[in-house]
């Protein structure tokens, strides 16, 4: 308290001068203080702490450190930076000067000219809990321009303001508190309840509303989380749908596709290491790399073998494990089967943080508009153009299509390289947040398969729905039963929801769509 | 010769996605009775088979088996209440010989558990013997049904239905690729087998009809055209019309 | 007019004189196998001594024979193509590895008398109560059978009841295993988590490792082999075998004659699961050990191949396909390990496009 006194009086003292004078004299005046007694340089250091002077800092900084010498004659101190004249001594200190020191120096980067400095300081003072501060948050809150910044400080002066002795300095500080989202504010709020049982009531309401608010961004970032599994599960589902639509083919060896893809983009990265003006630019370029590299597979693939068992999909689903199986070995032969890393690029990394406080991050955004924009083309290419004509025909009614002159061999050799290229793209992605390794596709066949039965065969609308739905519900799940058994419960829930509605969501009517 | 039950469809209908399939379909099939139903494509007979085996349900209407409400019983039910019906494609079952054929659709327990310890016994085999002498079938009872003619699939298939010793059999297009000759053979088979049970023949073979030489009926669009002797229906301006166009 | 009708006769193609001979090659397969574990008790370097690692092998192939012959069942015959009997394999062989875990007793690592190693590891209490039972061998060997028996019954019905077939079938079947298998990684599912069972130390009272055992094994599973093989006879044999193939070809007529299909494939699915978990029961001591590894949907794909390879639809076939292909892989895996997958890979495609009967059918009707 005589602190607080002391150092209103001094700002006084100093301040009414201070309009015609300028701050440096506050300044000069207080740093011979630094040379005295401890209790005198306690005084100093508080005194320029409330100066609010950013000069102070590196001196005060250099007195912390020990490192801060006074003039031999002991008349003042050196500044920091000024040549050391010879028989100069540093200056010592003892705990309460410490204590003074942190003060003050954490007083004093909330006007530091380092805006990541200030908020630590900000947080800082909210965490210290002093009603003196509230005075220095007022004056660097004059000061303060970042929103971000204003906000913390805001938050911090009313916290400091609630172990204040005014009531309604109190009552004012609980609602702005309650005003926020901060697990801190929630903490300290319950923290002044036993000490101000009168304000009890506010004091409920105001944590009520923290946890409404703190449930909804928790929600929110569920339901990110979930959108995020789900754009992974459509990316890697779409390729599958698209073959299973149209050809009724079960390609076990579509997880190798997505693998096929994924190593595309650790070539591409690796071809461009030596062109580093395209380097940030390996992964845009990866991807259509992937759609060629996977759609030629699969065309070779499709013409080579699987149009053989025409008709027969039990075989096909056998011999395209057996496909699977050899792709797989041929890359860890070539590739060896240790994990391989593809780089993100520079815009595609760190955090963000939507309004509400809700983080997301930046690579799995991408994946979810990459997932929409890639879900949008396919849908493009099958409503717009002539092969996708000619393969919804094929879907709908093979023996007609192929009486009107459509070359259904030539579809279905399409519609393979298609698919296969929509997974080697998925891959792409995919090498954003998985492990790229031969066995990468293993991980998400039956997930994909999951998918595209639950939406409904045929349907790009059901593998939409039904990549999101059962993202979001695992993601739901999670925080109950744990990553595994949630993936569990899914796969049984889906289970038996075949056994209600066998065709999926959005089954394909008629009766061509028999499978 | 046993007291057969009547076949009754009053006021059927069925309707797909807004198309009436069956449109108000009455019909009345007396025990015993050798009926011969026919209609172009699309009058609805295939639905009115599929009513009456409970492959579809009608969305109005009455379909009584003697006192049976059949509209209540699924496929298999109605299949052991002595209805039996035989399909445009025969589906024989081409992994087996037609002895096994017709061993498979004999009267007998059905469980699994009951076939494991299925023995064939004397009685058992009398009948499927009687059988293949009334569809000429025993010089081939070992041979697989994947090497019969045609005409031999379909007469198995009869053959088949009648093992279930059925009171009512509905046969759709029996001699649809068959030669003359079988087609003759298939008429008087069919003769034969009726008046012990009641048989729905569905065709659009004009001769053979005129061959069965029973009652016609007259699908059309759903519903029931016109019903008498082959001559009658032929010279019923209604169905001329409906056939020919004016 | 009747003409004299011979016994029925079944029907698979071949003469009679053909599947004498294959009766001859079989009984003396059975001879020779038979005699493994006694040329193994000769002298190391008796020119006719068999080593301890090819009784254990053989051992091990038997048991896979009888997967092999379960599968058959079920899709050769019926049609039914499950993509997922490795979980049934591999819960029988858990049921009998919690029994070889209890009778480890205070032998173990940590010697406690009752929790194994790892639950001492994990800081269990006491044992949970789904292992109780357990210590006994008749109650192990009830469960090996009884619970992939009940698995199978309860997918069976859901599926079957919704007239679910094909691909559809298949894909779910994989689903269940795959969802078996991360369960069983868990740690705290009680089960061993990652590491499963291992360190088994007697069974019946036989230390295990020991010639004794492995004969006694042998002899067992061979036995069971030779019991499966006649269940699966007396089924394929009978009226019931001729139903399952009606079924395979064309269900929907089966039902039109009056056949409960439902009920016929649940039978034959669930009989199938129950050979699938007696072969992972016999397998597991075999082996000496039993991890959530088994339940991979890889393994009940890779069993398949052995059916589709020696030629589904015949129980020969089955018998054929489990041996070659395993003596294949054991062959590969140790001269050309890198080799292995592309075979097997290589199977699959050649299997399914060049050889739709399998080995048998090559045997049967050359040049057909």
């Amino acid at each position: 308290m005589a602190h607080l006194i002391q150092a209103a009086l001094l700002l006084l003292a100093f301040a009414l001068p201070a309009a015609a004078q300028q701050q440096p004299d506050a300044f000069d005046a207080a740093l011979p203080g630094l040379v005295g007694n401890f209790n005198q340089q306690a005084e100093a250091v508080e005194r320029l702490g409330a100066l609010g002077d950013p000069r102070a800092v590196p001196v005060l900084r250099a007195l912390s450190d020990g490192r801060l010498l006074k003039r031999p004659d002991g008349s003042g101190v050196v500044p920091p930076g000024e040549a050391a004249p010879p028989g100069a001594e540093a200056v010592r200190v003892n705990n309460r000067v410490r204590v003074a020191l942190r003060g003050a120096l954490g007083r004093l980067q909330l006007v530091s000219p380092e805006p990541g400095e200030r908020l630590a300081a900000a947080e800082a003072v909210f965490r210290s809990r002093d009603a003196a501060n509230a005075p220095l948050l007022e004056a660097a809150l004059a000061r303060e321009a970042v929103p971000r910044i204003r906000a913390q400080m805001e938050l911090s002066l009313a916290a400091s303001r609630l172990v204040a002795t005014d009531e309604d300095a109190k009552r004012a500080a609980v609602s702005a508190l309650g005003a926020t989202a901060s697990t801190d504010a929630r903490a300290l709020l319950l923290e002044a309840r036993a000490a101000n049982p009168g304000l009890s009531g506010a004091i409920d309401a105001a944590v009520a509303a923290i946890d409404r608010r703190l449930s909804l961004r928790r929600a929110a970032e569920t339901l990110f989380q979930g959108l995020s599994l789900g754009s992974v599960l459509l990316l890697a589902a779409l390729g599958l749908a698209v073959t299973f639509g149209v050809m009724g083919v079960i390609n076990m060896a579509h997880g190798e596709m997505v693998m096929i893809g994924a190593y595309t983009a650790v070539l591409v990265q690796e071809a461009l290491r030596n062109v580093p003006a395209l380097l940030p630019w390996s992964l845009p370029l990866s991807v259509p790399a992937a759609f060629a590299v996977a759609a030629l597979v699969g065309a070779l693939i499709e013409r080579g073998l699987i149009r053989h068992l025409y008709g027969r999909p039990l075989e096909t689903l056998l011999m395209t494990f057996g496909v699977g199986m050899i792709l797989q070995q041929a890359v860890r032969t070539l590739f060896g089967a240790q994990n391989r890393e593809v780089i993100s690029p520079a815009w595609m990394q760190g955090t963000l943080t939507l309004p509400g406080g809700v983080a997301v991050t930046q690579n799995r955004l991408w994946i979810i508009v990459f997932g929409v924009a890639v879900l949008l083309a396919v849908l493009a290419a099958i409503r717009l153009t002539r092969f996708g004509l000619e393969m919804r025909a094929v879907v709908q009614n093979r023996r007609i299509a192929a009486t009107m002159g459509i070359r259904t061999g030539r579809v279905d050799a399409l519609t393979f390289a298609f698919g296969s290229g929509v997974a080697g793209m998925a891959g792409v992605a995919l090498s954003q947040i998985d492990n790229v390794s031969p066995n990468l596709g293993t991980g998400y066949i039956i997930d994909s398969f999951m998918v595209v039965v639950f939406g409904g065969v045929g349907s790009l609308a059901g593998t939409l729905v039904g990549a999101m739905a059962l993202g979001v519900v695992n993601k739901v799940l999670e925080p109950w039963a744990g990553a595994v058994l949630a993936k569990v419960a899914v796969l049984v829930a889906l289970m038996l929801f075949i056994q209600r509605r066998p065709r999926g969501l959005f089954a394909l009517r008629g009766r061509a769509a028999d499978a | 010769m046993r007291a057969g039950s009547t076949l009754y469809l009053d006021g059927v209908s069925v309707v797909f996605d807004g198309f009436r399939a069956l449109n108000n379909l009455s019909l009345v099939v007396e025990p015993g009775e050798l009926r011969a139903v026919i209609g172009p494509n699309g009058a609805g007979k295939t639905t009115m088979m599929d009513v009456i085996t409970g492959k579809t349900r009608p969305t109005a209407g009455d379909v009584r088996f003697g006192d049976r409400d059949l509209t209540r019983l699924d496929e298999a039910a109605i299949a052991t209440l002595g209805i039996g019906r035989k399909f445009q494609k025969p589906t024989v079952f081409d992994a087996l010989t037609v002895f096994e054929n017709l061993e498979l659709a004999l009267k007998a327990p059905r469980g699994p558990v009951a076939c494991l310890r299925w023995a064939l016994s004397g009685e058992a085999r009398r009948r499927i013997e009687a059988v293949l002498d009334e569809t000429g079938l025993a010089p081939r009872a070992q041979d697989r049904a994947a090497i019969l003619s045609h005409g031999q699939r379909q007469w198995l298939e009869i053959g088949m239905l009648l093992m279930q010793d059925p009171e009512l059999l509905l046969v759709d297009e029996p001699v649809a690729g068959m030669t003359d000759q079988e087609t003759e053979h298939t008429a008087a088979l069919l003769r034969r087998i009726a008046g012990g049970r009641s048989v729905v023949v569905v065709e659009h073979d004009l001769e053979f009809v005129r061959a069965l030489g029973r009652r016609v009926t007259v699908l059309h669009e759903g519903g029931v055209l016109s019903e008498g002797s082959i001559d009658h229906v032929q010279n019923d301006p209604r169905v001329v019309e409906v056939y020919l166009g004016r | 007019m009747s003409a004299t009708v011979a016994s029925p006769a079944p029907a698979r193609a071949g003469t009679a004189a053909a599947r004498n001979v294959l009766r001859w090659v079989l009984l003396g397969a059975v001879l020779l196998l038979a005699l493994l574990p006694v040329l193994n008790r000769l002298p190391a370097d008796s020119a006719l001594h068999v080593s301890d690692f090819v009784v254990s092998v053989t051992g091990k192939w038997i048991t896979y024979a009888i997967l092999a012959l379960a599968i058959d069942l079920a899709w050769g015959y019926a049609g039914i193509l499950s993509l997922g009997h490795g979980a049934f394999f591999a819960l029988g062989g858990y049921a009998i590895g919690m029994h070889l875990m209890r009778l480890i007793g205070p032998r173990g690592v940590y010697g406690h008398s009752t929790l194994p190693d790892f639950m001492v590891f994990l800081g269990y209490r006491e044992l949970p109560w789904y292992w109780l039972g357990f210590e006994h061998f008749p109650f192990a060997l009830l469960m090996a059978l009884a619970v992939p028996g009940l698995l199978a019954a309860m997918v069976g019905f859901l599926a079957f009841r919704s007239r679910i077939t094909g691909v559809y079938f298949s894909i779910i079947t994989q689903a269940m295993t795959y969802a078996l298998m991360l369960a069983f990684f868990r740690n705290d599912m009680g089960f061993g988590g990652n590491n499963g069972f291992t360190d088994f130390k007697e069974l019946l009272g036989i230390p295990l490792n020991t010639p004794n055992a492995r004969a006694a094994l042998f002899y067992a599973s061979l036995a069971a082999l030779l019991g499966a093989y006649w269940i699966c006879a007396r089924v394929v044999g009978s009226k019931l075998g001729r139903v399952l193939v009606a079924v395979r070809d064309a269900e929907s007529r089966v039902r039109f004659l009056g056949y409960d299909t439902t009920r016929v494939k649940l039978f034959v699915f669930v009989l199938s699961a129950v050979l699938a978990g007696l072969a992972g029961a016999l397998y597991v001591p075999q082996v000496g050990i039993i991890n959530p590894g088994e339940f991979s949907p890889g393994n009940s794909i890779e069993a398949v191949v052995w059916v589709a390879v020696g030629g589904r639809g015949t129980l020969v076939g089955a018998l054929l396909g489990a041996f070659s292909v395993n003596a294949l892989k054991t062959w590969l895996t140790s001269v050309a390990p890198d080799l292995w997958l592309f075979a097997l890979g290589g199977l699959f495609v050649a299997v399914t496009l060049f050889l739709p009967r399998g080995l048998v059918g090559v045997l049967r009707r050359p040049g057909t």
